[in-house]
């Protein structure tokens, strides 16, 4: 307990004692209920530690009188949003699928869960925006495998491709070279008939009637007589611009080969009716849709 | 104020005190021309304030009828006949910005203009002292009071509940108001009183008439002195031709008691005119001497120039002893020069300039705004689709804004590549190349929207495409541009 007794005579107060080189500086004290406030944001600050989490313990912390959790908070939260989402899905599960293109509220709804769900789901293989990637259909265009329209779509999402479920498209291409069905240079030759059927270039010494002749015997029974498919089974058009793998010879000639059985999971059981047909209309309503 | 201390009346402590106490003011009553401008425009602040949630304005059926709203959960802003949406917030940067150049201009011209009459805290405080005048009494009387206050009696007792209830009530109705501006006021009012309103409405309420309560009748002038920036920023702000509420001391000084200064006279010595009466003390809210100069403590509320006045009319002195007035003049008179009043300056010409420019880009801004409009987003994956005849397509995100109260119908042109088909998810076009949309009133209409490009006509490489949306009835227009892209 020291007394302020040292005086600065120009303004009149008081210093602290502290002095620089001469300069002194005055005792300018701060309000009273400033310093109360200040005191009390302290013990305002305790009581964090009673009902808060703050403790760091060995394995845990203190939890607070409280009980608080973010994480608990969160959860409610969700199981909220699901409910308020969950009287919404139930008038989009009861609509027929043509209804919800049609009803500007039920298709912004149904774009915006298919959407997540996409992402969530399908994205790994088709791409965020279902663009596609060699062997996994681009779903934006007008070429479909098992069929773009809006019942063919469900179907397919709800069963997959060769998932093994019991409804699942199962046809698959044959291996013909693997199996010994055609030699090499067979495989050659019609790989370029394929590729005259969309006007695409044919490598020099490409025999044109041996090319049908192949086709026709192997062929057609899939992919049609002139190419254009079979969307029973699978078989994509051979006539147009569209190419899963690839429409080089080479890719050809491996496709013939080895064939092709490409797979996409059954999602009945994974996901709900009602988001299985958000899902629906929301590939459908990409572009590509018929 | 700066009278020494004597270091026996100090604390002892280690560093000195470490408070100090709020000191008691205690204003006094006082009227004249200030009293009277600061009485109007408490009226007129506060009329606003309370009653502008009242006022109705006709927008149309299934729009609010009220003047002034701010409607959150539907994200608008009403005021009168403008109507504006979320994205629309820069109105308010804009009227913030000539809010604070007009602050300026105001300070360059009358110093803390602002802080004397016009800002909620002086304005409030002022209120909350005239209620304490009226309970209490005058200055004497509450400081008696005061310093009796260890033997409370009954009356004094009762007297202070009456203060503090009509405090609460003002308060009370201050926080009222405010949850007004965010909700039909008529309808809320009846669910206030009904015990029905929102529980957020009633938390409001009442944090605004704790606010209130304290900062009005408790901090009082130390919300000014040490919780507001203003002063520390006028003060960078002000020059020497600003008019300040101003002891003119080459007048005042020497101050002199009117006895001796009749007997100094009499001897021909120089006397000033300042009395040494303390009524400008004795009046200030924020109990400073303005003699002692400009000061921070000073909100320059005009009312020391009030109590001066009265005592030289009634000494028979010229009046305005105390006025706005600057340094610059002081010394001009004190030269035998007469005094000089520059209002306009560079300082106040750039600020007016720039409020009007300002405000001149924002009406014209708000008058031009589209009540239709368009933005356009490019799919990110796939940026294009080919399709299986070759040719290619492109989808966009548009996104339409009807800012009017009624719905319209609209129809998408696009001006890009040649021959492109516009289609739009989900609505089967009558007519097949130019799609038209219902847009429902005061909201936004998201749709998928596909062009295609046909084989024939494939771009190159990427073109612009520029999506024009026409409403049929009003012929209003509104377009956006985005690129038609190649894979």
């Amino acid at each position: 307990m020291t007394e302020h007794s040292d005086f600065d005579n120009v303004s009149g107060k008081t210093t602290t004692g502290h002095e620089w080189d001469g300069i002194k500086e005055l005792n300018t004290p701060l309000p009273r209920w400033w310093v109360i406030t200040f005191y009390l944001t302290i013990v305002w600050a305790v009581g964090y530690w009673v009902v808060y989490p703050a403790w760091p313990m060995l394995w845990s912390h203190t939890s607070g009188i409280l009980n608080y959790s973010s994480r608990a908070e969160v959860a409610v939260d969700l199981a909220n949003l699901e409910k308020i989402r969950g009287d919404k899905m139930v008038v989009l599960g009861a609509a027929p699928l043509a209804e919800i293109e049609k009803d500007p509220a039920l298709l912004a709804l149904a774009r915006a869960r298919g959407k997540t769900v996409f992402g969530d789901n399908c994205a790994p293989c088709h791409g965020s925006g279902g663009s596609g990637t060699k062997g996994y259909p681009n779903l934006n265009d007008d070429e479909w495998l098992w069929g773009g329209s809006l019942d063919q779509i469900l179907q397919t999402i709800q069963f997959g491709v060769r998932s093994g479920h019991a409804k699942a498209h199962e046809s698959a291409m044959l291996a013909f070279g693997k199996e010994g069905v055609l030699k090499k240079d067979q495989i050659v030759t019609v790989a370029n008939y394929v590729r005259s059927l969309s006007g695409l270039s044919i490598s020099a010494g490409y025999d044109g009637s041996a090319g049908v002749k192949i086709f026709t015997d192997n062929c057609t029974s899939c992919h049609g007589d002139a190419g254009k498919g079979n969307q029973e089974l699978g078989a994509p058009d051979l006539t147009d611009k569209i190419w899963l793998y690839g429409s080089d010879e080479a890719t050809l000639v491996e496709t013939i080969t080895n064939g092709r059985a490409g797979v996409m999971p059954a999602w009945v059981g994974r996901l709900d009716p009602s988001t299985i047909k958000a899902l629906t209309v929301y590939v459908h309503s990409l572009g590509g849709g018929k | 104020m700066n009278k020494p201390v004597k270091p026996i009346d100090l604390q002892l402590e280690d560093d000195g005190p470490l408070y100090v106490a709020q000191k008691k003011v205690f204003p006094q009553s006082v009227s004249g021309t200030y009293r009277r401008i600061k009485w109007g425009l408490m009226a007129f602040c506060l009329g606003v304030y309370y009653l502008l949630p009242f006022v109705r304005w006709n927008r149309g059926l299934g729009a609010p009828d009220q003047a002034v709203l701010v409607d959150l959960p539907n994200s608008r802003f009403y005021f009168f006949f403008i109507e504006l949406w979320p994205q629309e917030v820069y109105y308010f940067t804009g009227l913030l910005i000539v809010a604070a150049i007009t602050l300026f201009l105001m300070n360059s011209v009358g110093g803390r203009i602002w802080c004397g009459y016009l800002c909620p805290q002086t304005v409030w405080t002022d209120l909350f002292y005239a209620v304490e005048r009226l309970v209490e009494g005058d200055r004497r009387e509450r400081m008696r009071k005061d310093a009796a206050r260890g033997t409370m009696k009954l009356q004094r007792f009762s007297e202070l509940l009456l203060k503090h209830s009509i405090w609460l009530m003002i308060a009370w109705w201050t926080g009222g108001a405010w949850v007004l501006y965010f909700n039909d006021a008529p309808t809320l009012v009846k669910q206030l009183v009904t015990f029905q309103a929102p529980m957020l409405a009633y938390i409001w309420i009442a944090i605004l008439t704790a606010t209130t309560y304290v900062l009005a009748g408790f901090m009082r002038e130390q919300v000014c002195v040490y919780m507001c920036p203003w002063p520390r920023i006028q003060a960078a702000l002000t020059d020497e031709w600003a008019l300040n509420v101003t002891y003119k001391y080459d007048r005042g000084e020497k101050r002199t008691s009117l006895k001796k200064a009749n007997e100094l006279r009499t001897r021909g010595e120089p006397v000033g005119d300042c009395i040494d009466c303390y009524q400008c003390v004795a009046v200030c809210p924020t109990g400073i001497d303005i003699r002692d100069g400009a000061q921070l403590d000073c909100i320059q509320c005009g009312l020391c120039i009030d109590a001066c006045d009265v005592v030289m009319a009634k000494i028979g002195r010229e009046t305005r002893l105390i006025g706005y007035d600057n340094d610059i003049n002081i010394h001009r008179r004190q030269a035998g020069k007469p005094p000089v009043y520059r209002v306009v300056r560079p300082r106040t010409v750039v600020y007016s300039a720039m409020i009007a420019g300002i405000g001149a880009v924002m009406l014209y801004a708000l008058l031009t705004r589209t009540l239709l409009d368009v933005n356009v987003l490019h799919d990110r994956n796939p940026v294009a689709v080919k399709l299986s005849d070759g040719s290619i397509r492109n989808a966009y995100t548009v996104r339409l804004l009807n800012k009017r109260g009624f719905d319209r119908v609209i129809a998408i042109d696009i001006d890009g590549p040649v021959n492109a088909i516009v289609h739009v998810v989900g609505a089967d076009s009558v007519t097949p190349d130019r799609p038209m949309i219902i847009l429902a009133r005061d909201t936004t209409t998201e749709l998928r929207l596909l062009v295609t490009a046909p084989a024939a006509n494939n771009p190159e490489k990427s073109t612009p495409v520029n999506f024009r949306v026409t409403d049929i009835g009003l012929g209003e227009v509104a377009s956006a541009t985005d690129n038609f892209v190649t894979p």
